[in-house]
Parts: C-alpha cells; sequence; structure tokens
C-alpha cells in the first residue's frame, strides 16, 4: 500500500456540529482498497446501453409505458439485469453480488442527491422570475392585486416578520438552551438524566402540536391577540430542544483534562465553565445556535396557527397578525394566478437563500477549531515571509500588514 | 473507579471503599448550579405543558365523543360526529410510504458515504446531505405539488392499471382494459404526499445512519477483508451489524418527523374523512394536516376536537421516539452517540 493511498477517516463526531480537532485523535486510519479496471466500466456502459435500447424497444413495442418516470424505473430495472448477467459471465458468485450491491448503493445515493437538486433548481427556475425585481423586497402585498404584474408588491412584510420571529425565539433559545446543556452536562445526576431524556423526546413534537400548545395557553387561556410573540414563541418551542442537544454534545465535547486543570488549581465551578468550557467551545456553540435558526425559520405550521395571515408589513411583534417567509409561500402558492404562484416560488427562494446563508456561516465558525487556526496562522507567515521576499518589488508596500 | 484489592494484618482481602467527600461550595456556584437547575426546570415544565394543556383543551371533546373519538371516520363537529380514525390512518400510511422511500435511500446514500465515496467527494456528499435537512418543509412541498405530482400520475396510473389486482394499489375507476382519460384519479394521492414526506426525512435519516457506519472499527473491517470477503461482504458481515441500532434509531426518528409532517401533507392532499387504503387514489388525511385545515374555520368545541387529535399525534411521536432512543441506546453502536 502507498504512502498516497492512505487517507483519514471521517471523524467520529457524534453531530455536525462537533469540531474534529475536539475529540480525541484518530487512532486508526482506513485505506482504500478499490481499483477500477477497464474491463469493469466496459461492463458497465454495455449493460447502460443495452438496458436502454431494450426499455426503448418494450416502451414503443410491447407494452405502452407513459413518462419519463415510469421508462426510467424500466429501464434501471433492466439495467441491474443486464449487468448482473455481464458480471456473472465471468466473475464467480460473491464478486457478482458484490457488483450489483455497489450499483445499487451508488444509484441510490445518485438518485437522492439527483431528487434533492431538483427540488432546489424547479424552486429557483419557478422563483426567478420574480427576484429579480428590487421591489419584492420592499413592497408587502396591500396594494396587489392577484392579477398585477411582478413589478408591483413583494414580501417585505414577510421578511421584517421572519426576523423579528426568530430574533424573539433566539432571544429566549439561547440563554434558555445554553444553560440547560450546562446542566445537563456540568450537573450530572438523576434529575439531569431524566432532563436529558425529556429533551430527547421534545425533539419529536410535530411542529403543529407546538402550535396549537401556544394557542392553547397564550392565545386561548391568557387572551393575547394572535401576534409575532406568539409566532416566535411557537418557534421557540420548535428550537429548544435541537439547540440543548447541539450545545449538550459540544460541551461534552470539552476535554476533561482541561475541567480538571483548572478545577485543580483551586477555581470554582463557575470560573471553570466560564473561563474554560464556554471559551472551549465557543465555536461549536455558534453552529448549534446557527442550524437552530435555520430550522426555526423554515417552520410554517406553527407560524399559521399563531401569527395568522397578512399583507401589510406589521412591525409591532406584540399585536396584530404577522406573517414568515415559510407562511407566505404557503398561502401564495394557493392562489390561481400564476404571477402569485410566481411571487410564492420567489418567496421561497428568498427563504432557502436566508437558510443557505445561515448554513455556510455555520460551516464557517464551525470550521474554527485550534488546528485549524494555527495552520492558517502558519500559512499566512509564510505568505507574508514570500511577500517581503518579493518587497522591493512591490511599489508603495513598505511593511508586512500585522497579524490579525 | 477500580479499587484494588488490599491484605490487611490478618492476611483477609479488603476492598478500599470510596470515601464520603464533603465539599462545601462557593456562592457563585450555588448560583450557577441553581441557575442551570432552573432551566433544566423550565424546560421540563414546558414539555409537561404541552402534553397537560393539550389534555385539559381536548378534555370538553373527549368527554363528549368518548370512546367513539377513536373509532369515528368522518369530521363533523358541529353534530359531534367526530373521531381520530381516518386521520391516524392516513397519517400512519402516509409515513410508511415515506419510511419505504427514505430507508432504501438513506441506508444506499450513508453506504455510498462511508464505503464507496472517493475522499473528496465524501466531504460535498455530507455537506449536501446536511443541508438539505435545513431545506425548510414548505420548500418540498412546493416541489411536490407543481412538479412531482405530474411526473409521478402516470405510473400510478399504470401500477393501478397492471397491479390493480393488488388490494393497496387497487382504484376505483380504473381496469386493466380501458385506457386511461385523465390523471386526476391519481393525484393528491397518499403515494405522492408521501413520496415528498419521504424527500423531507431522508437527509435526516441519511446524517444518523452515516455517523453511525463511519463508527465501525476498522480492525474489525481489516479483518473482515483479510479473510477474503467482498466490499459486500464487509458491508453485510461488520458494517450493517454494527450499525443496527443506529439504523433502527434513525429511521424510528425519521417516522416521528414522517408522522407530525403538516406542510407539505396540506398541499398535496386532498381531504377526504374515510379510511383510504388505496395509496395510489387521490384523497388522503392527516392529523396534522387535519389540525391546519380546519382550525380557522372551528367553534369552542371543534377547537377542543382539534386539541384532541393533536394530543393524539403528540402521544404517538412521543413514544415512536422513545422507543427509537431505547434501541439506540441499547445498541452497540450508539454507546457513543
Amino acid at each position: 500500500m502507498t504512502q498516497t493511498a492512505l487517507r483519514p477517516t471521517a471523524p467520529a463526531s457524534a453531530t455536525e456540529v462537533v469540531d474534529a480537532a475536539a475529540v480525541a485523535p484518530v487512532a486508526e486510519k482506513r485505506r482504500q482498497t478499490s481499483g477500477v479496471r477497464i474491463g469493469d466500466l466496459l461492463t458497465l456502459v454495455g449493460a447502460l446501453i443495452g438496458s436502454l435500447a431494450l426499455t426503448s424497444f418494450l416502451a414503443t413495442q410491447l407494452v405502452p409505458i407513459h413518462g419519463f418516470l415510469a421508462f426510467f424505473v424500466v429501464a434501471y430495472a433492466v439495467f441491474v439485469g443486464i449487468y448482473s448477467l455481464l458480471v456473472w459471465l465471468d466473475e464467480p458468485g460473491p464478486v457478482v453480488l458484490d457488483r450489483v450491491v455497489a450499483i445499487l448503493v451508488q444509484s441510490g445515493a445518485f438518485l437522492l442527491v439527483i431528487a434533492l437538486a431538483s427540488v432546489l433548481i424547479y424552486t429557483v427556475i419557478k422563483g426567478a422570475s420574480a427576484v429579480w425585481h428590487p421591489n419584492f423586497y420592499t413592497q408587502d402585498l396591500t396594494v396587489t392585486g392577484s392579477k398585477d404584474p411582478l413589478t408591483t408588491g413583494g414580501v417585505m412584510h414577510a421578511i421584517v416578520g421572519t426576523l423579528t420571529q426568530i430574533s424573539i425565539a433566539l432571544l429566549v433559545t439561547i440563554p434558555l438552551g445554553v444553560t440547560t446543556a450546562l446542566f445537563l452536562s456540568e450537573v450530572p445526576g438523576p434529575f439531569s438524566r431524566f432532563v436529558r431524556t425529556i429533551v430527547e423526546a421534545m425533539t419529536a413534537l410535530p411542529s403543529i402540536v407546538a402550535g396549537l400548545f401556544i394557542l392553547a395557553t397564550l392565545i386561548l387561556m391568557l387572551g393575547f391577540d394572535k401576534s409575532g410573540l406568539a409566532a416566535g414563541l411557537a418557534i421557540t418551542v420548535m428550537m429548544l430542544p435541537i439547540m440543548i442537544r447541539a450545545a449538550d454534545v459540544v460541551f461534552r465535547l470539552v476535554p476533561g483534562t482541561l475541567k480538571e486543570a483548572s478545577l485543580g488549581l483551586g477555581a470554582s465551578q463557575f470560573k471553570t465553565v466560564m473561563n474554560v468550557v464556554l471559551p472551549t467551545s465557543r465555536s461549536g456553540l455558534m453552529t448549534a445556535i446557527i442550524l437552530a435558526t435555520a430550522r426555526g425559520i423554515g417552520e410554517t405550521s406553527p407560524v399559521l396557527l399563531t401569527a395568522g395571515y397578512t399583507a401589510s408589513l406589521n412591525k409591532n411583534p406584540f399585536s396584530g397578525p404577522m406573517v414568515s417567509l415559510p407562511l407566505v409561500v404557503f398561502q401564495l402558492v394557493k392562489s390561481p394566478e400564476p404571477t402569485m404562484v410566481a411571487r410564492g416560488f420567489g418567496t421561497a427562494v428568498v427563504l432557502m437563500v436566508l437558510v443557505l446563508i445561515l448554513f455556510v456561516l455555520a460551516r464557517v465558525v464551525g470550521a474554527q477549531d485550534v488546528a485549524k487556526k494555527a495552520a492558517r496562522k502558519k500559512r499566512r507567515a509564510a505568505l507574508r515571509a514570500r511577500l517581503s521576499s518579493l518587497h522591493l518589488s512591490i511599489p508603495g508596500r513598505h511593511r508586512s500588514t500585522p497579524d490579525a | 473507579m477500580t479499587s484494588l484489592p488490599l491484605n490487611d494484618a490478618t492476611g483477609a482481602v479488603v476492598v478500599d471503599q470510596p470515601r464520603k467527600l464533603r465539599q462545601t461550595r462557593e456562592t457563585p456556584d450555588k448560583i450557577f448550579r441553581g441557575v442551570t437547575t432552573g432551566s433544566g426546570v423550565i424546560v421540563l415544565a414546558i414539555m409537561t405543558f404541552v402534553g397537560l394543556f393539550l389534555a385539559i383543551r381536548a378534555t370538553q371533546a373527549l368527554k363528549k365523543a368518548g370512546f367513539s373519538f377513536l373509532t369515528t371516520q368522518s369530521w363533523d363537529t358541529n353534530n359531534f360526529n367526530f373521531g381520530i380514525a381516518a386521520v391516524l390512518t392516513g397519517t400512519i400510511l402516509i409515513a410508511l410510504v415515506a419510511i419505504c422511500v427514505a430507508v432504501p435511500l438513506s441506508t444506499a446514500t450513508a453506504l455510498y458515504i462511508t464505503e464507496y465515496a472517493p475522499a473528496r467527494m465524501r466531504k460535498v456528499f455530507i455537506s449536501v446531505i446536511d443541508l438539505m435537512a435545513a431545506i425548510p418543509s414548505v420548500v418540498y412541498g412546493l416541489w411536490g405539488f407543481f412538479f412531482l405530482q405530474a411526473k409521478v400520475a402516470p405510473v400510478s396510473a399504470w401500477i393501478a392499471q397492471h397491479f390493480g389486482w393488488i388490494p393497496i394499489f387497487s382504484v376505483k375507476g380504473v381496469n386493466s382494459d380501458t385506457p386511461i382519460s385523465s390523471y386526476t384519479l391519481f393525484t393528491s394521492s397518499t403515494l405522492i404526499a408521501g413520496l415528498v414526506v419521504g424527500m423531507m426525512i431522508t437527509p435526516v435519516v441519511t446524517s444518523i445512519m452515516r455517523e453511525v457506519f463511519s463508527q465501525v472499527p476498522v480492525g474489525e473491517r481489516e479483518g473482515a477483508l483479510g479473510l477474503g470477503a467482498t466490499k459486500w461482504g464487509v458491508i453485510k458481515s461488520v458494517v450493517l451489524p454494527f450499525g443496527k441500532g443506529g439504523m433502527i434509531g434513525g429511521t424510528m426518528l425519521g417516522l416521528g418527523r414522517a408522522l407530525g409532517e403538516t406542510i407539505a401533507v396540506y398541499m398535496i392532499i386532498s381531504p377526504v374523512f374515510t379510511i383510504q387504503p388505496h395509496i395510489l387514489q387521490s384523497g388522503a388525511i392527516s392529523v396534522s394536516s387535519l389540525i391546519a385545515l380546519q382550525f380557522q374555520e372551528a367553534n369552542h368545541f371543534g377547537l377542543s376536537a382539534l386539541m384532541a387529535a393533536g394530543l393524539a399525534l403528540f402521544l404517538m411521536t412521543l413514544v415512536i421516539n422513545f422507543c427509537a432512543s431505547s434501541v439506540v441506546a441499547r445498541s452497540r453502536s450508539g454507546a457513543s452517540s
């Protein structure tokens, strides 16, 4: 096995928010064992061509097949059959099974990616006509009739509503979630184990039930209006368990030796948490918050139940209906008018871009662990050294930039 | 803590007992413990309140309906003739279709990521799958309603025409001789709703399975390879047995999600309040879509009935989730998560 064939395993992390470097170093590496032969490729191509030909014959001559999807399904079944036959001609039994499973697994994975990509691409294509108009971001839908062109009206009210509601949710979720996660990891005992079980059960709470809960308590019992506040609290109920679980995992990854060193030097538990646990897990915690936010932003049904629909801009979260982006999408696409549907798709694009931004942010923040920071510093130093050797050739550059 | 056996003066073995440590905590520590415990209690209270308030609100309707709440199919709260027999069946059928879609796809994808993909592709795949888990359900609903429905209807029609003799595939008004005039019989069906929900839960299930598969001990893998196993041999004899608990747990978590999904189902189905076992036929219903559909027109009593339906859904997802976490906790691969 050559050195180039070595590759690291995926980090044995519990969730995506885990910093790889915070985990104990990976002891063993997995080796790449596969190789591709030209004959295998030829078998594959042959089976592909054969299946297409046979399915076309079937579809046009024997059994009429309606639609592309049906054709695809039949072609795939035929392909797997032909391929296993071809492999069987010159390989022993276990190898045939191995090849067929490989084909099934790989096509399954690519089918998923294609399907998921089609979700994104379809939405973007259908929404593209709406999102280019600047009024889409600066107006609400108050004066817009259902047949008005895309140059009037927009979803400003929904953007404002989403941001307001998510802010309310974050105001509650971050302090409550972080302290609860600290409770789970720093104050172990039967009671915290019980709370952890309950939090795990809470992640399964259907979003509509969260909405019903806020509807039952805040609106029906305490007599509040349907408002942005109610929607924010309903989203909080959804976000809390995600946040707590992620933060709990992050806190438990703080090396015990660090905490013990702090305690051994005579620091109190509070000081240890403030000066060791929280700083060590800062990036993981940020990632947990961002991922919970991304989930909270997409919730439709709690908002539907607790905030109501409105076409106008409402900046006051305490009274009156306040929509969010997913709810606007949901309402607009119910309209029979194509321009309204286009607006709905446009809103979905805005929502997805928001989620994407949060996601990329989470990745960037989550990647900021100590090892990577050190590597970056080293790279920067090397770059600076090279620049300073070029120093004279760059006019106007008299000293290297100070290290951030 | 391991204790060392010691021999005392008489030669008998005594085991070192752990001593009780007395510790006095300082004020900041007491406050810290108090605040964090308080947060734990608040979270616990929220969860309890969800169940409690739903139950309180639901009592009115449950008292009125009694046992027939579980057996009635229609939802006519004005005439006190309502029950969750149809909606619960619909919910479970949609979730089952979703699971049938999601589990093979997730297993294939998770195996691909951990076993087959080149190292560089692996990271890309993981990012894409994780991103997809964050895509709002309303987007999947849009895709299902405007894109998938038209694509799946011909396939449904074909299946109904040729496999209609299997009871769940039969559709009223279709037999294998008559050509199908329109596809309206096949849109808004349990199958299409289930497909969309399946697409939604696949990323979640995939990431759980991937975590588990990536923790398979390298030694066992290489042991199997050293004994001459093919890649599939390694998967069958090492990876899948090791990951079984995580696979079951992940599937059940996905099932919990699928049962509670609202918006995508609401957008696709056309509601019917009868038990609809024919998954290809247009018309289906689920608890959450019932709530979203009815709560605006509901009077005080109707709302109470909806709360009762919500309570049933809540209890069902709770049970499934508890089963899932206990399965995961007991399995070998679940120990680290």
